[in-house]
């Protein structure tokens, strides 16, 4: 059973969204996500000052058994990318909520209410 | 639900994550796959490949009958033991299936894939009318692969005297029976090791034995990542019934000699290399972060296009490499499309790791 911590807003697309105390937005893969990619080798993250639209791809993920693309949960401007993924992708896997891949600043924080929390996401990813 | 082999509820236990292959439920892996790809470099595993169809053949004409379904000769196996890695051909030259094929005291046993079983069982009857053969399909005998460079020392512990014995005797690609089980020296990771067929009902058991003693489970996903590391074929990938031998870097297992063995394909074959075999199987090397995938196309300067048939991150390499299909002038350099974007890539010897070291 993967883990689906409360506190986090969850994209249908297996993000998981962190509101910070500035107001920007925290990116990250989902256990569940995590688990079904199997070993991750290679993570290609957005460029920081790339402005992204809610859903629009934002980087992929390999894992040795497949490339699964990566989409931005709220709209907004990469302020940040977590480079360390570059030389240990597996940290993913090791702990998929600790290994977070950009930070956004959103253009409208309301847009993480239109996302899932994490009963709805645990429903959703049942499916 | 898919077909199950004996050792389904044991891979369940072991914490194993199922997915299907070819109409099986099949261990993908039991937590990490390139955990699972170490351990057969470094130490060893053990792999269920129960699914692959075993053929026994016998009747006094079985090796006239091999000797026209197959590329390899079996006149060349003088003694009992030898195995013989072989494709069987259709008339147009293409591979109907790949195989091995060992030589019992009295007849041959062959195993070959999962995937083409039914296919196969009826291109090896219908091959068979005429010849005095008989056919056995064996589906109450498992396989276990036990791979890595201490597989043999390893499993030597754990049996009856007179299979240490054997075990420690066998040479490798050879194979011979020891009371009911049959144990040979083959694999198809590029490490030493075994592949040993035995009763299904003891199968349970002796895996249990062997995850007891620290040979680890090993799941079809580490179990493709060797395969291509050490540059094998795997069939429906590399080749089909649409590709020739001479074209999937295995001219190596055609018999030419003696010139009237007329085997299946060989006239084909034969008016392919007097029009000219136009693309071959090579090695590509990403050395840039990124992974190489089945079916990317590979663009080489002023030569033309080819495309990826396997292609994979490579544990023991750190990085990704593959097996692609190219016109023959290849040179040594090409590049590879990886969403919308060119990566350049090293063409090399589709031979990327043998016996835990890396050969680039």
């Amino acid at each position: 059973m993967s883990t689906i911590p409360a506190e986090l807003r969850y994209a249908a697309s297996h993000e998981w969204a962190r509101q910070e105390s500035d107001g920007t937005i925290t990116v990250g893969i989902s256990d569940h996500a995590q688990e079904a990619l199997g070993d991750v080798v290679f993570i290609e993250l957005p460029e920081v000052g790339k402005t992204l639209a809610a859903g629009q791809e934002a980087g992929v993920v390999e894992s040795v058994k497949a490339a699964s693309d990566i989409y931005a949960p709220v709209s907004g401007e990469v302020i940040a990318i977590n480079e360390a993924l570059a030389d240990a992708p597996e940290q993913v896997n090791a702990d998929a909520y600790a290994a977070w891949f950009f930070k956004i600043k959103p253009n409208d924080p309301a847009e993480l209410d239109k996302l899932l929390d994490a009963e709805g996401y645990r429903a959703a990813s049942e499916d | 639900m898919g077909q199950r082999t004996p050792l389904y509820d044991l891979h369940v236990a072991l914490g194993a994550k199922l997915v299907d292959f070819s109409g099986w439920d099949m261990p993908l892996h039991y937590g990490s796959q390139v955990d699972e790809h170490h351990q057969v470099r470094r130490d060893c595993g053990v792999f269920d490949v129960s699914h692959m169809t075993i053929i026994d053949l016998h009747g006094e004409q079985a090796s006239q009958y091999l000797r026209h379904l197959l590329v390899g000769d079996v006149a060349r196996l003088d003694t009992q033991g030898k195995a013989l890695y072989s494709l069987m051909l259709n008339a147009q030259g293409g591979v109907v299936d790949d195989l091995i094929l060992y030589r019992l005291e009295e007849g041959y046993r062959l195993v070959t894939n999962a995937a083409t079983r039914e296919k196969v069982l009826l291109w090896m009857a219908t091959q068979a009318e005429g010849y005095a053969v008989k056919l056995q399909p064996r589906p109450e005998l498992a396989i276990l692969a036990i791979q890595g460079p201490h597989a043999r020392e390893k499993v030597a512990q754990l049996v009856s005297p007179e299979r240490a014995e054997l075990i420690r005797a066998l040479t490798p690609f050879q194979g011979l029976p020891e009371g009911c089980w049959f144990i040979a020296r083959t694999g198809y990771t590029g490490e030493d090791g075994l592949e040993i067929i035995l009763p299904a009902d003891e199968v349970v058991s002796f895996m249990n034995e062997l995850v007891g003693a620290g040979i680890g489970p090993v799941g079809l996903g580490a179990r493709d990542t060797l395969r291509l590391e050490a540059g094998l074929n795997l069939y429906g990938q590399e080749m089909d019934e649409s590709v020739s031998p001479l074209e999937a870097n295995l001219e190596w297992t055609i018999a030419w000699e003696p010139l009237g063995r007329k085997f299946i394909g060989r006239q084909a074959l034969e008016e392919e290399l007097a029009r000219g075999v136009t693309s071959r199987l090579v090695g590509l090397v990403l050395e840039e972060r990124g992974v190489l995938r089945a079916h990317q196309v590979v663009r080489i300067a002023e030569c033309g296009e080819g495309e990826i048939t396997s292609g994979s991150y490579a544990p023991t390499l750190g990085k990704s490499i593959a097996l692609a299909r190219v016109p023959m002038a290849t040179g040594d350099r090409a590049e590879v499309e990886i969403r919308g974007k060119w990566f350049p890539v090293r063409v090399v010897k589709p031979s990327f790791v043998r016996f835990g070291k890396a050969l680039l």
